[in-house]
């Protein structure tokens, strides 16, 4: 008896996709409904104080992590690239960048998390500090996520380019597709949380 | 294969240019920043660049640009979904359910009789 998951190679007939593409888009689906609900709940308390801190963040801290998220989302993609043109050696420095960048990211995060921690700026001092650690707090842990399924396929999980190449590489591009989501969720944080 | 690995070559060069693209970007939405806009004008110019953006990496990143319908289909559902959920704010502030339409004030009832 065949035991093998189908369509993570071949394309299925009716879909035109592989299972793990309409898999990962569905999920992304999921992830905007999960974000859209947050920014709604931020809109609703935005318009229903009579003041909104503005200045609170640095602005240059939160500027460097674009940066570095935009960074990471151009290694990520050529991560898959290396492996679409058979680069193995490329496809590891680069998803190996990709983790530094995220890293990075979040190490930035902590020093901004302590600094407000050490002015007492917690989620229950204001409505502001509350959605702003929701945010990205849960956005921070989309990151680290993202981390460790890439720190798998640089470790155990890159097995599999030996056994199955075409297989690996579409793992990639999934991957590759939720870390792009990732970073376009910060691209909107940034300038709602930061500069309005 | 090969024709496959030609494009995938040329591709990449669109990759780097929309990272800088994306720097760029950044960079002005910082700079409009630092200008200080009044609020409403603000918003919207933030909001139209982050927008902006996020299409670029939809776009080239996440391959949008050439996809499957059924991934368009799901994203269709889902803009729908969104666009009911940024809905909610509006529909909360203009919501008049349990609100009296006329309130007679305490200085009318003297002054009508």
């Amino acid at each position: 008896m065949d035991m093998n998951i189908p369509y993570t190679v071949e394309e299925r007939p009716d879909t035109g996709l592989t299972n793990g593409k309409l898999g990962i888009w569905l999920f992304l689906a999921s992830e905007v409904m999960l974000f859209g609900a947050l920014f709604s709940t931020y809109i609703i308390l935005r318009m229903g104080a009579p003041e909104w801190p503005h200045g609170e963040l640095n602005v240059w801290l939160g500027m460097a992590n674009t940066f570095i998220l935009i960074g990471s989302s151009v290694t990520m993609v050529m991560a898959w690239a290396s492996l679409k043109l058979g680069e193995w050696g490329k496809h590891r420095m680069y998803l190996a960048l990709t983790v530094a960048l995220s890293a990075l990211f979040l190490v930035n995060k902590y020093f901004e998390y302590a600094a407000h921690w050490a002015h007492g700026e917690l989620p229950d001092k204001s409505t502001f500090l509350a959605i702003y650690f929701t945010l990205t707090g849960l956005h921070g842990l989309h990151i680290l996520g993202g981390i460790v399924v890439m720190l798998y396929f640089l470790g155990p999980g890159a097995k599999l380019y030996k056994k199955s190449p075409e297989q690996f590489t579409n793992r990639i591009e999934y991957t590759g597709l939720y870390w792009h989501f990732v970073d376009l969720v910060w691209i909107f944080l940034f300038p709602v949380l930061y500069l309005l | 294969m090969h024709s496959d690995q030609e494009s995938i070559r040329k591709t990449i060069r669109t990759y780097w240019m929309i990272g800088a693209a994306l720097f760029v970007f950044t960079g002005i939405t910082v700079a409009v920043n630092q200008v200080h806009l009044a609020v409403p004008m603000a918003i919207t110019v933030a909001l139209i660049i982050a927008t902006m953006k996020g299409s670029m990496v939809a776009s080239v990143f996440m391959h949008l640009s050439h996809e499957r319908k059924w991934v368009y289909g799901a994203l269709i559902l889902t803009v729908i979904g969104f666009a009911i959920l940024m809905l909610v704010p509006s529909l909360t502030i203009n919501d008049s359910i349990g609100t009296p339409v006329h309130v007679a004030s305490p200085a009318g009832e003297h002054t009508g009789h």
